[in-house]
């Protein structure tokens, strides 16, 4: 006992493991603060301040014109249409992968990613030569009064290849990590297939559910490359929120462009405060999910 | 019940987890598979359960070819390894799972289903737990939680996959007679899955070591001790 010596005052003070010296954290916090604020909040306000350059009415005229009200129009029912349906086939496809074994899994999973992969512009491409007026079935289509290519189902299209990763990729590692077990218990215990998708399986996905769909739901309504190529930008009719912007922005409409970016900057952080929001109500739930 | 495996074997693709076995379990008995690790146990366990197919063979209960019945229709309450609770469910939920998951004409009224669950609670011990979460109990009681859930459905035999693998050596012991106190009131045919040795000596009436998908020798446990078949259960047996 000799050997350890009593100092007084000030208890000494520890520093975790996994604690940075002062210096190191630091230029780490400033790095990220320097970061976002340049990358993110910068634009972010710099359109807000364009937006309202002229003025809170002027702004708001922009927006109160056909061609930016069926803009809007137009990007919200697109993403009401195609992020439900990616959400199905998102989760179709991960269950799909994670509860059965069969040959070429690794391949439909590198498949499920293509869309990241691929320009967004060449799928828009692939869409025109593939229902184009000048391909057989796109031909067709539209003898018989279903255009597909500068039409919704062209856009819809095109948004749902775009956003189709996103569900399947949240879902997957989540599905995979949890396993068959409880599925497979409650087979045992009597319930049926589809009985067991609904009270154990998408139970346990659904924060991961919520989160894909989200961000699913935030690209289906900022997507420009390919919507721009199938869409034809047609104004008042095939013209989207984004692409309607750079149109604007091209005719040197710098209110109305702004104005209209504001307006999906706004949908976005909806979408984000919503996600928070939800996060911060079931706070415990997700923890309980996780800690498993 | 009285199970009779038949003769059943299992490949995965090209690896043989079971070359084909056969084997007799008399009706109530307390039975260990015991054997070293990939020598085949859970993949015989899971087949009796249902959940896995044979490649060959046939399983019968009670005399009757039971090796296309459906994991539902076998209604074999089933411990497995890692538990499996359900994580988003209370345990309460978790236990009535099997009897809300019932077709309705057959399915017990609420105020029944609650009866029936908190008898269960109280036949494990816990029974001021229901409102609690999987991830909110320990390791001892979870493994208790997931056999009422098996119990709930009154099923025919009781399948427990390693059920004291992840626990310490004290709290083995107590639901080791848990267990044994269970069978003995319910009168299942229980089959358990161990790599144990003690464990299966002293909790099983019949132990079938098992290795490399074959089996080595069926007995009691005293007959494997004093008489073991092969070199290798004696090996086993004397570890
Ligand atoms: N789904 C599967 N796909 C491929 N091979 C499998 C599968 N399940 C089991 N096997 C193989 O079958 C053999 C027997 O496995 P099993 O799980 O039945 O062993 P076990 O006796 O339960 O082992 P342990 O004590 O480690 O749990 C092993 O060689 C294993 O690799
Ligand atoms: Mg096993």
């Amino acid at each position: 006992m000799s050997d350890i010596t009593v100092t007084k005052g000030a208890p000494p003070r520890f520093r975790s493991a996994t604690e940075e010296s002062p210096l190191a954290r630091w230029a780490m916090i400033a790095a990220a603060v320097l970061g976002l604020g340049i990358l993110v909040f910068a634009p972010l306000i710099a359109v807000f301040v364009e937006a309202l350059a002229q003025g809170v009415a002027a702004s708001l005229a922009s927006l109160a014109t056909r061609d930016a009200q069926e803009a809007i129009k137009l990007t919200l029912t697109i993403a009401a249409i195609s992020v439900p349906l990616n959400a199905i086939f998102g989760v179709a496809a991960a269950w799909f992968i994670t509860k059965f074994d069969f040959r070429g899994k690794a391949f439909l999973i590198t498949l499920i990613d293509l869309p990241f992969s691929v320009s967004p512009v060449v799928a828009g491409l692939c869409i025109v030569l593939m229902f184009g007026t000048n391909s057989l079935v796109g031909g067709w289509l539209v003898a018989n009064g279903y255009p597909i290519v500068f039409a919704m189902p062209g856009i819809i299209l095109a948004t749902m290849f775009v956003t189709f990763p996103f569900v399947a990729r949240e879902l997957i590692p989540v599905m995979i990590e949890q396993g068959r077990a409880e599925e497979e218990a409650a087979l045992t215990l009597g319930a049926s297939g589809w009985r067991v998708f609904w009270t154990v399986t998408l139970p346990n996905i659904r924060w991961a559910l919520l989160y894909g769909v989200l961000l699913c739901n935030a690209r289906a309504m900022g997507e420009f490359g390919a919507v721009a190529v199938v869409s034809g930008k047609i104004r008042g009719q095939t013209a989207t929120m984004p692409t309607t912007i750079e149109m604007l922005y091209q005719e040197y409409l710098s209110v109305a462009a702004f104005s209209l970016a504001a307006v999906l900057a706004l949908l976005a952080l909806v979408t984000l405060l919503l996600k928070t929001a939800l996060e911060i109500r079931h706070a415990d739930q997700l923890a309980a999910a996780h800690r498993h | 019940m009285h199970i009779e495996i038949d003769e059943i074997s299992k490949s995965f693709g090209t690896t043989a987890a079971l070359h084909p076995v056969s084997l007799s379990l008399p009706s109530g008995a307390l039975v260990a598979l015991l054997g070293p690790s990939g020598s085949g146990k859970t993949t015989l366990l899971r087949i009796l359960g249902g959940l896995e197919f044979p490649s060959s063979g046939r399983v019968m209960f009670d005399g009757q070819d039971a090796t296309g019945l459906s994991v539902q229709d076998r209604r074999a309450g089933f411990v497995f390894q890692s538990y499996a609770l359900f994580r988003h469910m209370t345990v309460f939920d978790n236990i009535a799972y099997g009897l809300n998951a019932r077709p309705r004409a057959s399915r017990p009224t609420k105020a029944e289903i609650a009866r029936r669950v908190t008898k269960l609670l109280e036949l494990i011990q816990l029974p001021d737990i229901g409102a609690r979460y999987p991830s909110q109990l320990s390791g001892g009681q979870r493994q208790r939680v997931a056999l009422a859930r098996a119990l709930a459905i009154e099923p025919r035999m009781l399948l427990l996959d390693e059920p004291f693998g992840a626990l310490d050596a004290k709290v083995r012991k107590e639901l080791r007679q848990g267990l044994r106190d269970i069978h003995d009131t319910t009168g299942l045919t229980t089959v358990f899955v161990t790599h144990d040795q003690e464990e299966a000596m002293e909790l099983a009436d019949l132990v079938v070591v098992m290795s490399m998908g074959r089996i080595e020798q069926i007995g009691k446990p005293q007959d494997i001790r004093a008489r073991p078949a092969t070199p290798f259960v004696r090996a086993f047996v004397s570890a």
